[in-house]
């Protein structure tokens, strides 16, 4: 148990300090970026309680929005898809349920399980942060390209961190 | 109000749900106070000192351009500083006297080039015809002699240093009078030799040389330098006397270039005299 609380705050703070250093530094044509410290709340347990969930995902929102002084949209953001996460992992739920002790992982329920899953959230994520960035409904279409934008970023970040962290040995065992 | 506690409490997550999504917009919204939220901005302390290590790591990446960066604007800054600029514009001045004559008037200038490492030694300087220099003007120090201009440009022109084997300059003793010639003979520049002193004068070490009264480019009684050394030359009648410099001929910046007003006169007067 301990570890396993160990293991996600050095997540947290690796994802958070990776987040406000250096993703969103990147440029891309203009300003699209990768939200890549949406991760932290995409690999909690599947165990962790709701209010937990939303606790966690408030304080990861709140420390990016403290360092890229965009105060309280990435805490939006962040509740309304850590709230959404309970609904969305019922949605997906598989017939004779989840093993609690584990992870949503790549490899525990399959590629397109998780694809569906992250994609689903992190534009959730996406959709409430881009629009409350822009609150403007005269750049609807470009706000919506950005976001389309920053959505496949983001996705393609979190499919190379799963490859990354979870080796073939992990495979096999789970 | 238990019905409503017994609510709140099955819908407990959607009651904190609610909550911070209410404190977050208003976050959101209320932007402007920034007194109110001070602290979830980069102004606090934590995030500005986290942005301060990081950006003095960055520093480094960028030291080279920055570098390159520093050295253009010196070179910028340089290029309009006052000592990037010639003083072209001067006016010599001339005295008008009814009992005295002025023959010579004064020109400073600078050294911008200068050699005394080679056989043959130049100098140039920043003054040309525009300021009324011309060929065969005495160039001094504040301490002792330089040579005389050569060839002369709109802005610049060469002064044939006394470290050439062309240049012969008229000396004499200033104790005695006694009449030479100054040649330099190479090596040292901090030596010249000084010819024709006949052995019979009783010169010693540490007398002055100056300039004679004989020279068309030189005003007279202008020191050249001290008696470091002499010999007599074969057939004793003549020394070989060993001249230091006064001047420092290889640190000079300063000059003054002198012009000698009657000395047109005095050359058309003489060649006349020749040619008859």
């Amino acid at each position: 148990m301990i570890s396993v609380i160990f293991k996600h705050t050095a997540r947290f703070i690796f994802l958070i300090f990776l987040q406000v250093l250096v993703l969103s530094n990147i440029q891309l044509s203009g300003h699209i970026n990768p939200y890549l410290y949406v991760f932290i709340i995409l690999m909690l347990p599947f165990a962790t309680p709701v209010w937990l969930v939303m606790l966690i995902s408030f304080v990861a929102g709140l420390s990016v929005d403290m360092f890229l002084d965009t105060l309280g949209m990435h805490a939006a953001a962040c509740v309304m898809m850590g709230y959404s996460r309970s609904f969305i992992l019922k949605l997906f739920s598989p017939r004779d349920g989840y093993d609690s002790s584990t992870e949503p992982t790549l490899h525990y329920l399959g590629a397109s399980w998780y694809f569906s899953y992250s994609l689903l959230l992190v534009f959730i994520h996406h959709f409430v942060f881009f629009f409350l960035e822009a609150f403007n409904t005269n750049q609807f279409l470009f706000t919506l390209t950005r976001m389309g934008l920053s959505i496949v970023f983001t996705m393609a970040l979190i499919f190379i961190s799963q490859m990354i962290i979870y080796k073939p040995k992990d495979i096999r065992k789970s | 109000m238990r019905n409503l506690l017994r609510f709140l409490w099955k819908y407990s997550n959607f009651v904190l749900f609610i909550l911070m999504e209410v404190y977050c917009l208003y976050l959101v919204f209320q932007n402007n106070s920034f007194q109110k939220a001070g602290w979830i901005n980069s102004s606090n302390e934590f995030v500005g000192s986290i942005y301060t290590t990081v950006n003095s790591i960055k520093e480094y990446f960028a030291l080279k351009e920055t570098n390159e960066m520093l050295a253009a604007e010196n070179a910028l800054l340089h290029s309009k500083s006052l000592d990037a600029y010639a003083k072209y514009i001067i006016t010599p001045k001339t005295i008008s006297d009814t009992i005295l004559k002025q023959q010579y008037t004064y020109i400073p200038a600078e050294v911008v080039n200068n050699s005394v490492n080679r056989r043959n030694n130049y100098l140039t300087l920043n003054r040309g015809y525009k300021q009324g220099i011309t060929a065969d003007m005495a160039v001094i120090a504040s301490n002792g002699i330089i040579g005389y201009t050569k060839d002369v440009s709109a802005n610049f022109c060469t002064v044939l240093s006394i470290l050439n084997k062309d240049a012969k300059i008229s000396a004499k003793i200033k104790r005695f009078g006694e009449l030479g010639s100054l040649i330099w003979e190479g090596g040292d520049y901090r030596y010249g030799l000084l010819q024709d002193i006949g052995t019979h004068v009783k010169i010693t070490k540490g007398d002055t040389i100056v300039t004679s009264n004989f020279s068309d480019i030189f005003p007279s009684n202008i020191t050249i330098g001290t008696i470091e050394s002499f010999v007599p030359r074969e057939g004793g009648e003549f020394y070989n006397i060993q001249v230091r410099y006064t001047g420092n001929l290889k640190n000079v910046t300063h000059v003054y270039i002198i012009n000698n007003i009657l000395r047109e006169e005095k050359k058309t007067l003489e060649d006349r005299s020749q040619h008859d």
